[in-house]
């Protein structure tokens, strides 16, 4: 560790971005809280209503429901990608061409936009033009993702899986990448299995890097809004509605700004809360390991 | 415990080499007998390291055979040939304790408990570790981090030999030299072939019975500390033991050996050698410590002028200029220092010949020519690097 | 001088390759192998099955896009098929002669490169600063920044509107691209602050002691030792504002609207048309590709310092 100079005119660098984020993000956001405390009409009739809006947030259903697939799919979605990303990170190749082909084409589902994502899946999971959906009728499936809320929920977790496996691949292989070639000597002279390698020096050198990994995801999971809508626009019926789509029908579609604001600051103190307790808990393992 | 021989031995990473150079370790057969304690003494990239993680198995070698106690192990990876290394970087499992660590290649073969306790505590005795056994792994110092990889080694009674690529490059000076005091004890008390890989002249000699000092790819002398320094094989190992190296000039030789006109003193035996071998371009070497320096004029001594003269605490190094060469000559710290022109002998047994980098030495008599032919390449490959 | 910078990378090819490409010739080299190596290469072996068929089925959505990209709509509905029977450029043709359509490209491209830009050029001192120098509240700050990475654009959407409306930059670039910013920056303060950790302090002061002045040395010394953090920056920076479609489309509606957004197009009164949502997704997908085979040796680069 290097010791940092004490020097407070490194605010002046810091300043752009202070600013930058400060206009994209704090003006948004005290518009957010001032419309959570009102009611609106129209731009220029609106009434102080306190917190009733929180109050009416708190106590509906449609959010509770929302909240609680919004919890069961980013833990579905975590259980899956984490261990399959470290998998994956595993094989890859560590050296030569091989190395950056492979880190190029794993990397390819990252830099689709997020609404191809759900068009690519929307094709692909259809029956009558999609491979995928072929290929579950031709096994006997009888599956839709339009109209039966498992094959939507499978196919959204698909899509997911097969959309973000590739940043904790990647993040994972990144790791495995700094851990010296000599930890891997010493084990062998000390003739240490394969799951004792894995276990003791690839493990433990992932730490850091699944943790990023795994509060990136969550973060992401619990915002996510445009795969899903395209793919299967939060149906059947509700089925794979979550916070953010339940937001924006809310804020865009019955254009109920003060619900919908309240909505807002207590979806993002969720995320920050459970984001607070995912890395507390987690530093916490790591202390007393 | 084990012999080591190494057999016809070569190693390259070139797909397909053609020339010599393109080998990292060129052809060689070497024995390190059981219980001895070696060093393996070079510079940076003349292929030690190379050498080393072939002998453990870490790489497979391109030719040639390597054997422990007579049976080959080329085919038997680092893991099958019970041998233990330290690395120059200290190796140790971060999220295990220290008594896990060393017991962590005895619960990989899988030895009974109650033998895994005791054994981690007598090493971690004999390593002063015994009261750290419980700490967790990550918050060592360096050269307690070193000594944890250390006796990760020694907890297997059955390690054919222990290798050390550089393992003090990380420790404090004052801390090296207590480990390596403790390495030598070690040595003695387990009597286990030990490897020590360094590029210190000071540590190879103060570890090792006998050093190999190994040049481009090649071991060009395998002997004492002091055969190493009295009777230097090659010109690399004259100029790289000793501080500072010995001094090398070229002579010429017609009826009798010159330098710029002087005639150098030279055994009758060593001149009818020299003729024999039909070169004209012989090297002469001398150590600093040898170089005798008169005030005055003297039969066999040659003029020269000082340069200028370094003292070094316990010792003076005088430099000077013989026939536009700078040469070195020490001097003890008494010896009043000279200036301007004086006078310097070098005494015959100490004046070693050297045709083509390798010492002429009369006691061993030419086996073929075709050595000579060799060594010319070998020049090339200097340049090369 | 030049065996010693070509000897490892031939080793690299002989100890990667030899398992699968010239088994004939390792065979010959070395008859004999021992259990543990034998056991090590099929460990091998299995790894790279794995890979291969994961990459494959990674692989098979978009290579399915892409077929059907190429197939008339009629192909398509009729039955599948792996390979177009009757293959097609019309669809890429529709796109490229509407200029609706690929003003959707320039749009994107457009606003993603100003996005860049800005990150990059805002990013820099402040992630210098981060990693240099102690000050007042830079803690708070850092994770103030980090925690604007979890805001969901969902949240944001109804204030941007307003706000950018409100001052004028509403269907311009410049507001995607400012809008973008909110996620980019901290993103790029981040990466950036890493790399710039693994570089000594001894270079800063060498360079003060030096004569020269902060900017000149940030640009001149500084800049060029983190070249491969700020290729895997601008990397992300691209990534996260390519794939980001919610506030692009809220904040334009004709003048800078992104392509992801033009593509909804498709649905029309006679039904979708698959064919050309195919061929604009694919599309879509080509710029990213360029750009990670550009940066490609950077970010194995950031990879290997483990920095990314």
């Amino acid at each position: 560790m290097q010791t940092k100079v004490e020097n407070n005119k490194a605010w002046f660098l810091v300043m752009p971005v202070f600013l930058i984020v400060a206009f994209s993000a704090i003006i948004p956001l005290m518009t957010v809280v001032n419309y959570s405390v009102q009611d609106i009409f129209d731009p220029y009739t609106r009434y102080f209503v306190g917190t009733e809006w929180f109050k009416q947030v708190m106590l509906d259903s449609r959010l509770h429901e929302a909240l609680l697939r919004q919890f069961i799919y980013s833990f579905t979605i975590l259980a899956i990608e984490v261990p399959l990303g470290i998998c994956v990170a595993l094989m890859m190749p560590t050296k030569g061409r091989g190395a950056s082909v492979a880190l190029i084409l794993v990397a390819i589902p990252l830099l689709i936009p997020w609404n191809v994502v759900g068009t690519i899946w929307q094709i692909f999971g259809r029956a009558d033009i999609g491979l995928f959906g072929a290929f579950m009728s031709y096994i006997g499936v009888d599956y839709n993702y339009a109209s039966n809320p498992a094959d939507a929920w499978l196919t959204v977790v698909l899509m997911d899986v097969w959309h973000w496996t590739p940043l904790i691949a990647l993040l994972c292989y990144s790791g495995l990448r700094a851990i010296p070639e000599v930890y891997y000597q010493a084990a062998r002279i000390d003739q240490a299995s394969r799951w004792a390698v894995f276990r003791h020096i690839q493990l433990p050198k992932l730490a850091n890097v699944l943790v990023i990994g795994m509060l990136l995801r969550f973060m992401d999971s619990f915002m996510i809004y445009t795969e899903p809508f395209v793919l299967t626009g939060g149906g059947p019926g509700s089925s794979t509605t979550f916070l953010s789509q339940s937001l924006v029908q809310q804020a865009i579609g019955q254009f109920d700004l003060g619900p919908a604001a309240a909505f807002s600051l207590v979806y993002f103190l969720i995320i920050l809360l459970v984001c607070w307790v995912f890395y507390t808990t987690i530093m916490n393992m790591q202390k007393d390991k | 415990m084990a012999e080591i021989t190494l057999n016809a031995l070569a190693h390259t990473y070139a797909e397909n080499p053609t020339r010599p150079e393109d080998y990292a370790i060129r052809e060689m057969t070497h024995v390190w007998e059981q219980g001895g304690a070696f060093a393996l003494l070079g510079p940076s990239g003349c292929g030690k390291s190379t050498l080393l993680n072939i002998i453990s198995g870490l790489l497979e070698p391109s030719n040639g055979e390597v054997l422990f106690d007579g049976k080959r192990v080329n085919e038997l990876k680092p893991e099958e040939r019970n041998i233990a290394q330290v690395f120059q970087f200290p190796v140790v499992y971060d999220t295990m304790t220290v008594f896990d660590n060393l017991a962590f290649p005895l619960r990989n073969i899988g030895v009974p408990k109650h033998k895994i306790t005791s054994k981690v505590h007598e090493v971690a005795e004999i390593l002063e570790l015994s009261d750290q056994l419980q700490r967790k792994a990550k918050g060592l110092s360096a050269d307690q981090k070193q000594k944890v990889s250390m006796g990760r080694g020694l907890v297997r009674d059955d390690v054919s030999a222990i290798l050390f690529d550089e393992p003090l490059t990380v420790i404090d000076p004052q801390l090296k030299w207590k480990l390596r005091r403790k390495l030598k004890q070690i040595h003695e008390q387990f009597n286990i072939t030990m490897v020590y890989v360094t590029h210190d002249q000071l540590e190879a000699s103060t570890f090792a019975d006998k050093i190999a000092v190994m040049y481009n790819g090649q071991i060009v002398q395998f002997g004492t500390p002091r055969e190493l320094f009295e009777n230097p094989a090659h010109t690399f190992v004259g100029y790289f033991i000793g501080s500072p190296g010995m001094n090398f000039f070229e002579a010429e030789l017609t009826d009798k050996l010159t330098f710029g006109g002087h005639t150098i003193a030279i055994n009758k035996e060593m001149l009818t050698r020299l003729k024999a071998m039909g070169t004209n371009k012989v090297t002469l070497g001398i150590r600093p410590e040898f170089v005798h320096v008169w005030d005055g004029k003297n039969d066999d001594a040659f003029p020269v002028s000082v340069d200028y003269v370094e003292d070094l605490g316990t010792y003076k190094i005088l430099s000077f200029l013989f026939n536009g060469q700078v040469m070195k000559a020490r001097l003890s710290e008494d010896q009043k220092v000279p200036s301007g022109q004086i006078y310097v002998s070098f005494p015959e047994q100490w004046t070693k010949v050297y045709v083509d980098d390798y010492l002429v030495d009369l006691n061993v008599h030419p086996t073929s020519s075709d050595k000579a032919i060799d060594n010319e390449q070998d020049k090339e490959t200097d340049h090369a690097n | 001088m030049t065996q010693s910078s070509t000897t490892p990378m031939t080793h690299e090819k002989t100890s990667q390759g030899r398992a699968s490409q010239n088994t004939k010739v390792t065979k010959e080299q070395a008859p004999v192998y021992s259990r543990a190596d034998r056991k090590a290469r099929n460990a091998n072996l299995r790894g790279r099955f794995g890979l291969a068929l994961y990459v494959v089925l990674l692989l098979l959505p978009i290579y399915w896009l892409v077929n059907m990209s190429f197939k008339t709509n009629t192909e398509i509905l009729s039955g599948l098929s792996f390979f177009p029977a009757d293959f097609t450029l019309e669809n890429y043709a529709k796109i490229f002669s509407d200029s609706t359509w690929y003003m959707g490209y320039v749009n994107s491209i457009f606003y993603v490169s100003m996005n860049m830009v800005i990150s990059l050029l805002v990013a820099l001192p402040a992630a210098y600063a981060f990693s240099r120098y102690k000050f007042i509240g830079d803690k708070h700050m850092f994770f103030w920044l980090l925690s604007n990475r979890m805001a969901p654009p969902a949240v944001f959407l109804l204030p941007f509107f307003q706000l950018y409306s409100s001052v004028g930059l509403f269907d311009t670039h410049i507001a995607v691209a400012l809008a973008h910013c909110i996620f980019t920056v901290p993103l790029a303060v981040w990466i950036l602050e890493g790399f710039m950790s693994g570089v000594p302090r001894e270079i800063d002061e060498t360079a003060y002691i030096d004569g020269y002045s902060f900017p000149k040395f940030f640009v001149r010394i500084f800049i060029p030792l983190i070249r491969s953090g700020i290729g895997v920056t601008a990397f992300f920076c691209f990534m996260f504002s390519w794939v980001e479609l919610l506030l692009a489309r809220t904040l334009t509606s004709v003048e800078a609207k992104p392509i992801a957004a033009i593509m909804t197009r498709t649905v029309s009164a006679s039904g979708m048309d698959w064919g050309l949502l195919a061929a604009a997704g694919v599309l879509t997908i080509i710029p990213g590709m360029l750009v990670i085979y550009f940066v490609r040796n950077h970010v194995a680069k950031g990879f290997a310092l483990g920095r990314v």
